[in-house]
This record gives C-alpha cells, sequence and structure tokens, in this order.
C-alpha cells in the first residue's frame, strides 16, 4: 500500500482552529479549562485531550511584521522514536498506510516515547496511558479523510498518498519540511518560509541517545528480559512461587 | 453581495477593509486563496494586523473611523493618473451628467455641501439635483469634461484628500497607502476585477453608509460592478441575515424592500403614489414603477382574500410609521429606558450584550412589564434581573422563556450573503421542550386571534383578518402542525383567481412563474416580490442540487434559487460594452449573441445599449445609471471625512465640520446620562474598537455553551501596543480594566505588535481592540464589550457606532 501522509500547507492556514476542534469530535476528548494567557493560542501546549493544536507565531516589527500560524501534531515519522524506544510490542507502530498508531492496552506507562519523540508530542492521559495524533487511523483505514482534513476550509491540511502530495507541493514552487528527514515524515509541512520561521528544526533527528537504546541496549534489555523470565520458571520449578517476586526483582536485566 | 461567495475566486484584486474575513467568514477564504492561487493580490486595511492581514500581500493599518479619508484619497488617485474605465462610466453610471450649478461643495463650505440647516441639523437638497432638458431627462456631457458634470466635480471634491492629508488623518504610512491605491486601480482596465469585501467594520460608524458609498464609487469609477470577480460585497454576519433583511427585519420595510406606510399615506393609492420612483427618461426601465403589483401581491398574502379591491384589499390593517418616526434599534431601547414601551419579544437575539451601550439596554429592560425571550440557551437578556449591578427584588419585569429549536432541528430555508436562498432539512429531531419558530408563532397567532375574539380590543382585524393557510387544520380550526412548505409557497405567491398573461391562462391556486406575472389588481398573491420564482409549478427551487456551471464562472445555476429570478451577479448588464461584448473576455457574465443573452439571467432581457428600444442597465434607479453623485444619502451626494463622535484629536483636520452633521444627538438632544459621550477628552484618550473572533459567534449564547470554543477563547481580552503596554505598566496575560464614558469591563491584556500606534496630526494615538462576544453569565469569561460602546448612530440607518469610540485603560487594582 503507498503510503499516506498530510501536508499542512501553511500559506493557506488561517489559523480558524478548526482542525482542533473536528478533532475534539471525532476523537470524543473532553475541554481542558483553560484561561487567557495574554495570547489567542490555548491550551498553549498539547495536552491528552489536545492531539492537534495551531502555534501563533509573532515576529518582527512595522513592515517586517508576519504573524505565521503551524498545525502541531504528531508528524508520524518514517523513522518514528517513539516506536524505537516503546519496549512493549504493539504499544505503538506504523499502520498500513504509514501512520503512526498505539494500543493503549499494550502502553505499560513506561513514558519512554516523551523522551524519544524528537517533537515533543507523546502525552499521558489520566490513566497513564500514551496519547496522540493517529492520523485518524480508524477513519483512514475505512477510507476516509482524517477529521482536521475534513474540516478545513481551505485546504491547508492535506490528506492522501504520500508521493502525489510531494509531487504537486513541489510543482506549485512549494519547500517541503520533512520529505527525507526520519526517513520521511507521514506529516509534512509545506513552508512559505524558512523552518526557523516556524520554529522548527532545521533537520529532526532522533536524540542520540535513542540511537543507543534502540540498537544496543534495547535488543540486551529484551535478552536480558526473557532471561530473567527463563531464570524465574526454572526457580519456579525447582524451588516454587514464594521467592519469584524478589528473584525476578533482583535479577531483571542480567 | 451583489455577487457572491464563489464568485471571489475571479477577483484579481481582493480588497478586505471593514472586515475580518479571515476569523470571521473563515469560509470565504477558501475562494479568496483560490483567487491566489492565479496570482490575485490580497490587500488587508485594518487599524489591526489580523488573521486576514497575515494572509495579505499590502496591510496597511488606518485609525478607526477614517474609511473615507482612506478611500477618499484612492478616488483622488484613480482621477489624477486617469485610471478609471472611461467607456463604462459613460455607458452604465451618471459620471456625465451635468449637475445644478448653485451645488456646492465641503472644499468652499468647510465641509458642508449646499443646504445646511443648523437649526434643523439636515439638508435642503434642491441643489443636488442634475440639471435636465425640456423633457426632464437629465443633461449630460459624454466627454465627461464640462466642469459641471458630475466626474469633475467629484474630482474637484476629493482634491483635497491628498496622501499627506490622508496620511495625516488616518495615520496609515503614506508607503502603504500608495501601494493599495495602486493595487487597487489596477483593476480599471477592461478585463480586470477588484472586489471589496466588507462588513461591520464600514457600517457601525456614524458615516457607515457614506463609507460603502465611497466604495461603491471606486467600483464605478474601476468599472468593477456587474463584472465576475468584482462588486461591492457585504459580508453579513449570520447564515440568514440577507433573509431576514430581505423578508423585513427592520423598521422601515416591508418584504421585498417595500417602504413601510406612514401613517399620512391613508389609502393604497396613496401609498402607491408617493411611494413609486418616477422617471422622464424613455431609456429607464424604472423598475420600482412596478410598485403598485408588489405591494398589492403582499396585501393579498398577508391578509384574508375575502377583502376586495374596495377593501384596499387590507392595507389598512398593515402596521404604519408616524411620519418622521424611527423605529430603529437605538430609539427603541431609548424608549424602553424612558418607559414607552411595556412589552418585547427577544427573538433569537441577546440584547444585554449585543446592543451598543449595553449597560443602558440592560436598565431599559429592568423597565418592561414583560419580555418573552427565545432562545436556545439562558442569557444575559433572559436572566438580566440577576445580572451584575442589578437588584431582582427591585425589578418588576416578568420574564418568559421559550426554548427553541437550532437550525439543525428544523426545516426550512436560509439566504445566504451571495442572496442565495438554500433550503435545508431537519437533521435531528428538537431536544426536550424545544420547538420550532414557526410552531411557537402558530400557537401565539391562535391564541391571540383567539382572545381578539372572545373579547374584543382596539384593532382587532390587524390579526383576526390575517390568511393563516400553514398547514391542516384540525376539528377545533387550529393547525397543530405548521407545513413550512406552505410558507415557502405563499411567499413565492399563487395565482387567486384564473388569469391569462400574454395568451396564457394561469389556474387559480397555481404558483406564480415569476414577478414579472404579478399584479396589481388582486388577483395575484406574493409575500415577497423578490423571491416570487423561488417555489413555483417546477417544485421547490431552494432544494435543487445541480452543480453544473455551463458559464466556467462558478455561477451554478441550478444549485438552490437566488433573488432575483436567479440572477447571480446583479447589475449584470453593465459587464458588456454597447454592443452587449463582456469587458472581460476570458470571464464573461453575459454576452449578446446576436439574437439573445447568453450566461446568467441579465438584468432586463433588453437588448445591448448600443440598439434601439433598450432600456438602460441600472434597472432599479429611475436614472437608468448607477450613481456616482447619490442624492438620496442624509449627509451629501458625495462622502465626506468626519471625524467619530468619540475621537481622539480636536478638530476635523479637513474642515470645521468635525461630526457627521445630521446625526442625531441622543445626548445633547434627550440628555440622558447614559448616553454620555467624551471626544478629545483626557480621561478616555485612546481609540477603542470591537470585533468578533473566529471561535464564538455574535454574542455568544451558542459558542459560550461549547466548551471546545471555549478552551481556545475562554475570557474576555483587550488587544494594545507595546508602547501603550509599558507607558501603562501591563503585561501579556495582565487583568485590565477598560473603560468609556458609559461603562467598564475587565479583560486580559494580550500586548502585541499586531497594533501599532497611528501618527496623528503630530501627535501618537494609540488604539485598542475588544471581542463582544462575552457575558457574565458565562463563569469567568467577563462581560461584553458594548457595555463601554456609544449611543449615537449612523445619519441614514442609525447603526450604532461601536466601531469607533474613547477608553481609558489600567492596570486592575
Amino acid at each position: 500500500m503507498a503510503r499516506k501522509a498530510f501536508m499542512i500547507d501553511t500559506s493557506r492556514c488561517t489559523a480558524c482552529r478548526g482542525c482542533q476542534v473536528a478533532c475534539k469530535q471525532w476523537n470524543k476528548l473532553p475541554a481542558d479549562a483553560e484561561v487567557n494567557r495574554g495570547s489567542y493560542e490555548n491550551p498553549p501546549q498539547l495536552t491528552p485531550h489536545l492531539y492537534n493544536k495551531i502555534e501563533f507565531i509573532e515576529k518582527g516589527e512595522g513592515k517586517d511584521f508576519t504573524w505565521r500560524f503551524l498545525n502541531q501534531r504528531c508528524l508520524q515519522c518514517g523513522d518514528a522514536g517513539c516506536i524505537k524506544v516503546c519496549p512493549s510490542a504493539g504499544a505503538l507502530f506504523h499502520t498500513e498506510e504509514g501512520l503512526v498508531g498505539y494500543d493503549q492496552d499494550k502502553c505499560i506507562s513506561c513514558n519512554y516515547c516523551v523522551n524519544g519523540c524528537p517533537f515533543d508530542v507523546p502525552r499521558y492521559d489520566a490513566n497513564n496511558k500514551v496519547t496522540k495524533c493517529h492520523g485518524c487511523m480508524d477513519r483512514v483505514a475505512n477510507g476516509l479523510q482524517p477529521a482536521c482534513v475534513k474540516a478545513c476550509p481551505t485546504a491547508s491540511l492535506q490528506f492522501g498518498d504520500r508521493d502525489k502530495l510531494i509531487a504537486a507541493a513541489k510543482a506549485s514552487g512549494k519547500q517541503v519540511y520533512g520529505e527525507t528527514a526520519l526517513s520521511g515524515l507521514g506529516a509534512m509541512y509545506a513552508l512559505d518560509g524558512s523552518p526557523q520561521d516556524y520554529n522548527l528544526a532545521e533537520n529532526p533527528s532522533i536524540p542520540q541517545s535513542i540511537f543507543l537504546w534502540k540498537d544496543v541496549i534495547k535488543p540486551l534489555g529484551i535478552l536480558g528480559f526473557w532471561g530473567a523470565v527463563g531464570a524465574a520458571m526454572l526457580h519456579y520449578v525447582t524451588v516454587g512461587p514464594k521467592q519469584l517476586e524478589d528473584d525476578f526483582e533482583d535479577k531483571g536485566g542480567e | 453581495m451583489t455577487n457572491h461567495w464563489i464568485d471571489i475566486r475571479n477577483s484579481d484584486v481582493i480588497l478586505i477593509m471593514g472586515s475580518n474575513a479571515a476569523e470571521n467568514h473563515p469560509i470565504s477564504f477558501k475562494y479568496v486563496l483560490e483567487a491566489k492561487d492565479k496570482g490575485a493580490k490580497l490587500l488587508s486595511v485594518d487599524p489591526r494586523f489580523t488573521r486576514t492581514s497575515a494572509k495579505a500581500d499590502i496591510y496597511a493599518p488606518l485609525r478607526s473611523g477614517t474609511d473615507i479619508a482612506f478611500l477618499g484619497g484612492m478616488i483622488k488617485h484613480i482621477i489624477d493618473n486617469k485610471l478609471y474605465h472611461s467607456e463604462y462610466m459613460q455607458l452604465h453610471t451618471n459620471a456625465p451628467f451635468l449637475v445644478n450649478p448653485d451645488f456646492q461643495m465641503p472644499g468652499d463650505l468647510d465641509g458642508l455641501f449646499s443646504g445646511y440647516s443648523e437649526e434643523k441639523r439636515s439638508y435642503d437638497k434642491s441643489t443636488w439635483s442634475f440639471q435636465r432638458d425640456a423633457n426632464g431627462v437629465p443633461k449630460s456631457d459624454p466627454s465627461m469634461q464640462d466642469p459641471n458634470c458630475v466626474l469633475q466635480l467629484l474630482g474637484k471634491h476629493f482634491s483635497r484628500y491628498t496622501p499627506e492629508v490622508v496620511s495625516d488623518i488616518t495615520g496609515t504610512p503614506q508607503e502603504q497607502l500608495l501601494q493599495v491605491y495602486e493595487a487597487y486601480a489596477s483593476t480599471g482596465k477592461a478585463g480586470k476585477a477588484a472586489t471589496i469585501m466588507y462588513a461591520m467594520g464600514w457600517t457601525q460608524h456614524t458615516v457607515g453608509t457614506q463609507n460603502i458609498r465611497t466604495m461603491a464609487i471606486i467600483q464605478l469609477l474601476l468599472g468593477n460592478i456587474g463584472i465576475a470577480g468584482g462588486g461591492v460585497n457585504a459580508l453579513r454576519g449570520e447564515s440568514n441575515v440577507q433573509g431576514s433583511t430581505d423578508h423585513c427585519l427592520l423598521f422601515h420595510i416591508l418584504p421585498g424592500y417595500l417602504p413601510t406606510p406612514k401613517s399620512s399615506w391613508n389609502d393604497l393609492a396613496t401609498y402607491i403614489e408617493k411611494s413609486t420612483p418616477k422617471t422622464n427618461d424613455p431609456d429607464s426601465a424604472n423598475w420600482w414603477a412596478n410598485r403598485s403589483k408588489y405591494i398589492t401581491s403582499l396585501l393579498r398574502a398577508h391578509f384574508d382574500s375575502v377583502l376586495s379591491a374596495a377593501e384596499d384589499f387590507g392595507y389598512d390593517l398593515l402596521p404604519k410609521l408616524d411620519d418622521g418616526q424611527n423605529a430603529s434599534w437605538l430609539m427603541l431601547f431609548d424608549r424602553m429606558f424612558k418607559g414607552d414601551i411595556k412589552g418585547f419579544f427577544s427573538w433569537g437575539q441577546n440584547p444585554a450584550c449585543s446592543g451598543s451601550n449595553a449597560g443602558k439596554v440592560r436598565k431599559a429592560m429592568a423597565k418592561l412589564d414583560w419580555m418573552v425571550t427565545v432562545n436556545l440557551f439562558d442569557n444575559e437578556t433572559a436572566s438580566f434581573w440577576k445580572g451584575p449591578g442589578m437588584d431582582p427584588a427591585a425589578i418588576d419585569t416578568e420574564v418568559f422563556f421559550l426554548p427553541i429549536a437550532a437550525s439543525f432541528e428544523k426545516e426550512g430555508s436560509v439566504t445566504n450573503s451571495g442572496r442565495w436562498a438554500q433550503w435545508r432539512y431537519q437533521a435531528v429531531p428538537p431536544l426536550g421542550n424545544s420547538r420550532h419558530d414557526s410552531e411557537v408563532m402558530n400557537e401565539l397567532y391562535f391564541r391571540v386571534a383567539e382572545l381578539y375574539r372572545k373579547e374584543g380590543g382596539a384593532f382587532p382585524d390587524a390579526i383576526t383578518k390575517l390568511s393563516w393557510d400553514y398547514g391542516f387544520k384540525g376539528p377545533d380550526g387550529k393547525i397543530h402542525h405548521m407545513d413550512i412548505h406552505a410558507v415557502a409557497k405563499e411567499i413565492n405567491g399563487y395565482f387567486l383567481e384564473d388569469k391569462e398573461i400574454k395568451g396564457k391562462l394561469y389556474k387559480k391556486g397555481e404558483l406564480v412563474p415569476s414577478f414579472a406575472f404579478l399584479q396589481n389588481d388582486g388577483s395575484t398573491s406574493s409575500g415577497n416580490w423578490l423571491y416570487c420564482n423561488s417555489y413555483t409549478e417546477k417544485g421547490n427551487m431552494l432544494a435543487r442540487r445541480g452543480q453544473s456551471d455551463p458559464s466556467g464562472v462558478g455561477l451554478y445555476p441550478e444549485w438552490s434559487w437566488c433573488w432575483p429570478v436567479n440572477r447571480r451577479i446583479l447589475y449584470n448588464r453593465a459587464s458588456v460594452d454597447a454592443n452587449g461584448q463582456p469587458w472581460d473576455k476570458k470571464q464573461p457574465v453575459i454576452w449578446w449573441t446576436g439574437s439573445g443573452w447568453k450566461g446568467d439571467v441579465p438584468d432586463g432581457g433588453w437588448k445591448p445599449l448600443s440598439q434601439p428600444g433598450t432600456k438602460k442597465s441600472f434597472i432599479m434607479l429611475p436614472d437608468g445609471v448607477a450613481s456616482i453623485f447619490g442624492a438620496g444619502m442624509k449627509e451629501g451626494p458625495f462622502p465626506e471625512h468626519y471625524e467619530p463622535l468619540e475621537c481622539p484629536i480636536e478638530k476635523n483636520p479637513l474642515s470645521g465640520t468635525k461630526n457627521n452633521p445630521v446625526i442625531k444627538r441622543f445626548y445633547e438632544e434627550g440628555g440622558l446620562e447614559e448616553d454620555v459621550f467624551y471626544s478629545c477628552d483626557q480621561r478616555y484618550p485612546y481609540v477603542a474598537t470591537t470585533y468578533r473572533v473566529t471561535e464564538h459567534w455574535q454574542t455568544g449564547v451558542m459558542t459560550r455553551n461549547i466548551p471546545w470554543l471555549l478552551e481556545m477563547q475562554p475570557s474576555m481580552f483587550v488587544e494594545l501596543n507595546p508602547e501603550l503596554a509599558k507607558e501603562k505598566g501591563i503585561k501579556s496575560g495582565d487583568w485590565v480594566k477598560v473603560s468609556s464614558g458609559r461603562g467598564e469591563v475587565e479583560a486580559v491584556a494580550i500586548v502585541t505588535e499586531r497594533f501599532r500606534p497611528f501618527k496623528v496630526q503630530g501627535t501618537t494615538i494609540h488604539q485598542v481592540g475588544l471581542p463582544w462576544c462575552y457575558g457574565w453569565n458565562t463563569p469567568n469569561a467577563g462581560d461584553s464589550a458594548n457595555l463601554l460602546t456609544p449611543t449615537i448612530g449612523d445619519a441614514n440607518t442609525m447603526i450604532p457606532e461601536t466601531k469607533a469610540f474613547q477608553v481609558n485603560i489600567e492596570k486592575r487594582g
């Protein structure tokens, strides 16, 4: 299946925030009680109840003043730090379409994905389970557009075959952010400005420590985990259940 | 709108001024951005840098209330540089007409036109007239060189509006001023189109009507009326404002813009005589000459059809205005405040927050005996008696609350800004005990009529002789379920008897095909002549969903229906030259094939103007051409800059006439403390304006009850520039107090570069802005900005001046 993606054309965003509301409606997310802190931008950060939001960016003065709007959300990385770092198989995963989905039943509340994300996206809800934009994977799997895309009145948010979106954006002379970074983002920006204008990292990457984790420690850890389970079972069979917990804790990770 | 939403995509230049379309009409930006995709330039002129400005190619700031100065400078720029469309003006406007030589202008009369009476505060308009030939037809100079012709006078009048003078009034840097002028005026060529998207930022001023007039003049100079991508486009603030205006929401009109009768117009013949425009020009269609057909058909729809011609079909039963009476919003609440009004239906509105000088409005409601509020939610009006500063024990007003169905809970039509009347269906049944508006009205009608029949009364016939055939009548004689289609059909109109027209027989009970078939002999009915053609024997035109666009310019003639007679672009006969060929060959609206018109429904089917026996292109005006010189206005045939009632400068830089000389002055004339104002007063040194935000709608009664929307815009705020904030020790996020002569509100400060200080008359003027979507009934949300706004209205319409007034701002103690 061709990889699906979002293309977010910042030149078309009027910050109407229909995307913020449509997301809450489809995903049945409650409102956060908010106060005005001296800005239109609200809530000020993504929350467990807020999967996408518009950042209002004021820069410059006088004739050089600009007011830019950026839809912030999970960027559905091809090489996703959150999936890489997640110790629980299947809690975070790539869908057939290439979106980064999650299964809260498999989430072990370790919070590693928060540190593994280069864009500070995952949040934990009241049950201490991971939440974030999953690209409306339920809608997409049924052939529908994500809720935010459907609500967008100006086609600033587009969703479709990743290759086609990139080709179309380039054909209309736009700079694509995220075409190759992190094995290609699944939510890209067609920027009318530089990444800095939008407070975006020029070359987003997964923190170095994550490579270490993914490529060295995690395989060892999993090996160690199963080693520990094996030892515990042996212990159970040979000694009995009483000391299982202690042994497991003591020897875990060996 | 003369044009319609989709048509915005056909523009080469889009000016958004007096509106903030990106925030308040978000869907419009679909079409604005489509135009930009094709290379259009977007110009944003606003006191504040808005979400609209963020998308604009050119942004120009201006001080609130100085639009005429800004646009007057553009007229001067167009005329000085001969950027106008001469042929268009000669054919379609009164630019070549010769004006009465005794007519004098503000440049000679210190800000006034000839005929002003200081005592009456009004004009004798006798010199605001054209020179006429022996037949009474206006004289003209097709070369437009005669010093008394309209174009030359216009140039002379606006010669005072130099960029230096304009910039010194508006505070707009000259560079941006000229950028806007040059971009907009580039569309004076055939084949180029510019549009204006405006809203309350233009209307809600003491010179509101003249703001629009100034832009209409620019559009006529550039040949931008009638063409695709052009026009003068009012963005309506609610989905059905256009519909409610068409169907006589306002006091001075009956449905279809027929004038409300005056008490001195004793009978139908007098009404027709007094209200029908006349012309001596055989080439003018003067469509309003059909007035008698429309008023007669309206009476036949309103009242029992047994009423005969001898009974004037019930003309006596129509409500009438006392001669000279103004029953506009400000006047109603003024009279309520003074105790003259005893009962009040507040239907689908929240005047405790929406009314200018809302504190006065709230006090006025305490003088009522009873009030019925009809709304989806409790609101500041329904609960005014327990609001801030109110003592429930001291208020005798009995308040009734009727819960009503939302738009999704009922079937019917809405008419959008583009005049498209679109049918929509009930999605879900009404919640709880709420009912459709029509059901509530139906119940009221039968109960009130029954009371009149049982108990008599002063004037029962106005109610008991209404026609009320909107559904099946039960054994009790009452209708229990309104048939909304019956209402729509009555609006269209029926033949009330067999009638032969142009050789074709129409049977009694048939729906009238279009308003050309309406009669003044009582044989037809029509609840609104403009909508005649909307529901015919062919079916409900409003419910059509055809998606073909044979024109290629987005007219979509089979999608819903649009008044009049499905004409999608008004004045479209001005989109062609004398031979019927479109100015814009790539985006033609209509064109003459040699034997007939193609394209949109033409504004009258007559032949092109070069052929004999035709009629001029502006058929609703007696002279048959568009009015660059518009003598119908109260303050002058050309617009002139006057300062807002409350303004930050001592005198009008252009003349000794500071304010609009013909506005009704409430404070001076009525003397109420509530109507006080402070102009150029150190206590209230900052200019203020009000606006809406994307996240809330109107006073917020619907949106403040949706937590998702409250999350994004939770409470009252005031926007101010960093210089003023520093001066006042205010930081972003601080709670501040904003006060005017009428009241005060608390708000969170948003300190932003999006407001800049203005340099005006050598001084620095600060402006702040506040939304009016909040009310005390929502916890922690703050109260309405209309507690600050003044009791003063436009001279022609009395729309309140809520967009320019004076305030002070202090950090909350």
